[in-house]
């Protein structure tokens, strides 16, 4: 699908698909909105480009969502940073878990990786922890709605 | 209470209609009786005695043949739709049935009347008027209510199955019915092949009436929802070209002239009927879209030209034989994303109120007229042909579902459970159609038609009765994974967190389009379509004049209390006050949870629920009204309860540092004027149309570094690529807050326009997207309220 358009050749795009088990079409179609979203072309995303998705800004969760793109407190992600968190919500495949090399990392959408990924949306110090007044920031974040 | 009696009052109405429909009839029959010489001669009803009636003059007179035809009519519809009424009312009814059982059994009803009096019932449908009248309403509301999006994005899956699940079912049911008629013991040795086919071909239509309203009760999901729909849709139109075929094959006599060349031409004539019809309603869509684009001051002719035209592209086509059916659903998938934006809010409700109108007006004449020709004498029972024409129906289906949705499974992202194929097979409801094409067989050429007839009411009594009812009952079973324990409030609030990064995720990912046909034809659009179809400087959206509404309400109240007052949205803060470790009551907690689903911003939802009576407004849109309305509010609240910013800072000390300055109302006239003022300089602007915005800041927003505004407006020209180097305005958010006085705005706001559309290509979809727009601060938070001050106010083109 996806080859025939005029796309710059994603770099390091076999070790991208083989961390994140994105299909080939599906890594064109990211990219393609990566470059869509990277609006100066700079190569990378900033904060503001992922703010100007205009939904995302009325989403209670937007600003979250935008911080856990950018781990470590880097103010910019590239394309395989990009895909790595995206691929969290992939569909997990449950054939793997017997077969899996004990070795391997695990696949960026198990089961584990996706909780983590949800706890990191509460933790928001990145300590490792939810406190109390974290959480109590997400239920504040019900009465904001409201 | 009230409900009863109304229940019971309008039984009452139905029997008062009834009497006086006996009382018209039988004064008909007494007017045929008495005077079959002079046929417009008035009848002295209670003359005085006088021996020559032609000489006096009477005083009271009844003529009721002059009247009877759209007196009858009337008293039809207006049953129908009084049996509607009581048929919702009685609020376990609809549940347990759909609607179209309803029509048909009063239909029958009004059959067995007029039958028990011997009444001749008036011709409301022969070919012509079904085909030219009835019809087209019917299918231009399923065509301009189909939502396109979904429609689209499975429109491989549903051509497939449509085209081949019918022709399938036509031939197979066809094929097998001669089968059984070659035997000899069942009489039917006189019915050809042909006429089987034919036979087989009005049967498998699946009716779009039927299915609809069956599926208004039993909720399914949006990709099922749209294939079913589509598959009613379309196989209309491939039923009738098939049934058009076929008579004339039958009319060319023999069956041994038949040769592979007449099949063959066949086909090929199928497929420029198809596309034959689609161009028109193209085409004619166009036009009409191109016109209403002129019409700015003679809205009220505004519906007249969408529905003549879309009429028009069906009676063009059908004057070529190409199919009408296809050629108005394409019509009307084509006008309406253009012509939604040109016309007026009245036109455009005017539109789809009456298109909804009309279409219910001809689904009940249809309806009742099948209830009426069920009680007659003109039908013929044949048990062998009526059971296994039954039969075949249903294997015919099963085998064309399963077998075909297991060969289109293998190209789909998201394949159709076995779930849902039982659903699909489930869903063969006929109805109307079916009944029409079978009533209109030639009698010439089908000398059983009776028999015909009566079979295809009983199939469609069968599906329409049976699996109408249980097919409720069925989706729900089958959906029986969903548990149905009520869930903590702790466990609510985290789902609707988890909704909210998925909802989140998919923005990020943009993820409705993932087709590069889409997006070319979306970026032909913009750059062309739009800038023929759509008029310039359009007037005030919706959601701009509500805002401004609102706006000039919170001036208004300003000026004159001092103190913003809060309107209704008082509930909210009960829920705020729970906090800390206690427990609640059981009370407290459904209290809790009425608060949350009442108050709660609805997060966007793949499923869901189509209602043919309700017109719902679009999601994107009421999401749009609704995010207004609460920042609104909670802007309103945070001033009222005594400025809690959630960053700490005390207002208290914004409003004395602003006290010096007048206040008053021109600062909100001002931003208005402003506001114009911008569009004006916009529209100098070569080639970019005007935009109408105004600032709304977002309290909302915690933690983070910089504070968004986000100023949620209607896209009104998308024709813009980049805006990114328009205007900048700076609402100064503590301003606005802490600003009791309006004059708190002076500075003029600064903010920074995106469309996203252009940009990413299909980002936000639907007629109403949000264009949204932030502010910058470009001080730093955390000490920025000084230096804020000192912004000078910014009009600045990049």
């Amino acid at each position: 699908m996806g080859s025939r358009s005029s796309h710059a050749a994603i770099p390091d795009a076999d070790s991208i698909r083989r961390e994140t088990g994105f299909s080939q079409a599906s890594l064109l179609r990211l990219h393609h909105r990566f470059r869509a979203l990277d609006r100066n072309k700079k190569g990378y995303l900033s904060r503001m480009d992922l703010q100007q998705i205009g939904a995302l800004a009325v989403n209670p969760l937007g600003d979250r969502i935008i911080e856990s793109f950018f781990p470590d407190g880097s103010q910019q992600v590239d394309f395989p940073g990009f895909v790595r968190v995206l691929a969290h919500f992939r569909p997990v495949e449950d054939e793997d878990t017997e077969t899996q090399d004990p070795k391997k990392p695990e696949p960026l959408n198990s089961r584990r990786n996706k909780l983590h990924y949800a706890f990191q949306l509460y933790d928001l110090d990145r300590d490792g922890k939810i406190s109390r007044h974290e959480m109590l920031q997400v239920s504040r974040k019900r009465e904001q709605e409201m | 209470m009230a409900l009863q009696m109304f229940v019971t009052f309008s039984p009452w109405n139905c029997l008062l209609l009834l009497v006086a429909l006996e009382c018209s009839e039988a004064s008909s029959d007494l007017n045929e009786s008495a005077n079959s010489t002079a046929q417009y001669a008035p009848n002295a009803w209670f003359a005085a005695a006088s021996s020559e009636p032609d000489e006096r003059i009477s005083v009271f007179e009844l003529d009721y043949d002059y009247v009877q035809i759209p007196y009858e009519v009337t008293l039809w519809i207006l049953l129908a739709s009084l049996a509607k009424i009581g048929f919702h009312l009685y609020r376990r009814l609809p549940g347990l049935m759909p609607e179209s059982c309803l029509l048909i059994l009063v239909g029958a009803l009004v059959g067995a009347i007029i039958f028990g009096t011997d009444h001749k019932s008036p011709p409301v449908m022969d070919s012509s008027i079904y085909f030219l009248y009835l019809l087209p309403p019917i299918v231009l509301e399923g065509g301009y209510f189909m939502p396109t999006r979904p429609f689209f994005e499975n429109i491989g899956s549903i051509l497939w199955w449509a085209v081949l699940g019918a022709l399938i079912n036509a031939l197979g049911i066809g094929l097998s019915l001669y089968f059984i008629c070659q035997v000899k013991a069942f009489g039917l040795g006189d019915v050809n092949l042909l006429q089987n086919l034919l036979f087989g071909s009005l049967i498998s239509a699946v009716d779009p009436v039927a299915v609809l309203a069956v599926f208004e009760e039993a909720r399914v999901n949006e990709q099922l929802y749209m294939i079913i729909f589509g598959e009613a849709l379309l196989n209309d139109g491939i039923t009738v070209v098939l049934y058009n075929m076929l008579i004339a094959f039958t009319k060319m006599h023999k069956f041994e002239d038949i040769e592979p060349v007449d099949i063959l031409a066949g086909c090929a004539r199928f497929i420029i009927v198809g596309l034959g019809g689609i161009s028109f309603g193209i085409v004619f869509g166009f036009i009409s879209a191109f016109i209403t684009r002129f019409t700015q001051n003679i809205s009220a002719i505004e519906p007249l030209i969408v529905f003549m035209f879309s009429y028009l592209s069906y009676l063009a086509a059908e004057t070529l034989y190409l199919s009408g059916i296809l050629a108005i659903t394409a019509c009307a998938v084509t006008m309406k994303k253009y012509v939604e934006e040109n016309v007026s809010q009245t036109s455009y409700t005017t539109i789809k109120y009456f298109m909804k109108m009309l279409s219910s007006v001809s689904e009940t004449l249809i309806f009742i007229f099948m209830g009426v020709s069920t009680v007659g004498k003109n039908h013929e029972w044949n048990w062998a042909f009526i059971c296994f024409t039954l039969a075949f129906c249903q294997i015919w289906r099963a085998i064309s579902v399963f077998a075909l949705f297991y060969i289109s499974n293998q190209f789909r992202t998201l394949p159709f459970s076995i779930k849902d194929q039982c659903i699909i097979f489930y869903s063969g409801v006929r109805g109307a159609g079916s009944f029409s094409l079978a009533f209109l067989l030639p009698l010439s050429l089908f000398p059983r038609k009776k028999m015909f007839v009566t079979a295809t009411l009983v199939v469609i009594y069968f599906t329409a009765f049976i699996q109408g009812i249980t097919i409720g009952p069925l989706v729900r079973y089958l959906d029986v994974k969903k548990t149905n324990k009520k869930e903590s409030i702790n466990e609510e609030l985290h789902i609707r967190l988890m909704d909210h990064l998925k909802a989140g995720i998919e923005d990020v990912c943009g993820h409705w389009s993932h087709y590069q046909v889409r997006d070319k034809f979306k970026k032909f659009d913009h750059k062309y379509l739009r800038k023929i179809l759509i008029r310039k400087n359009l007037p005030k959206s919706s959601i701009v004049s509500l805002y401004k509404k609102l706006e000039m309400k919170q001036a208004i109240e300003m000026v004159e209390t001092g103190i913003l007052s809060s309107t209704a949205f008082s509930i909210p803060h009960q829920a705020q006050r729970i906090q800390g470790i206690k427990r609640l009551s059981p009370e407290d907690v459904e209290s809790i949870r009425d608060i949350l689903t009442s108050n709660m911003y609805q997060v966007r939802q793949r499923t869901l629920s189509y209602n043919k009576y309700n017109l719902k407004p679009q999601t994107s849109e009421k999401q749009a009204k609704e995010i207004l309305i609460r920042r609104q509010n909670t802007l309103r609240e945070s001033m009222r309860k005594g400025h809690s910013l959630p960053w700490g800072k005390p207002a208290g000390t914004k409003n004395i540092r602003y006290l010096s300055f007048p206040y008053g109302n021109p600062q909100s006239a001002g931003r208005d004027t402003r506001a114009a003022e911008f569009s004006e300089d916009d529209s100098s602007d070569p080639g970019s149309p005007s935009i109408m915005f105004s600032a709304l800041s977002l309290i909302g927003s915690l933690q983070k570094q910089e504070a968004q505004e986000i100023i949620p407006m209607k896209s009104l020209h998308r024709g813009r690529k980049a805006f990114n180097s328009g205007y900048q305005r700076n609402t100064r958010q503590e301003e606005y807050l802490g600003g009791v006085r309006r004059v708190a705005l002076r500075p003029k706001p600064l903010f920074h326009a995106v469309d996203e559309e252009g940009e990413s290509g299909g980002e936000s979809e639907g007629k109403a997207s949000l264009v949204e727009v932030q502010s910058r601060w470009t001080t730093d938070r955390g000490h920025g309220r000084d230096h804020n001050r000192s912004h000078s106010p910014l009009l600045q083109k990049k």
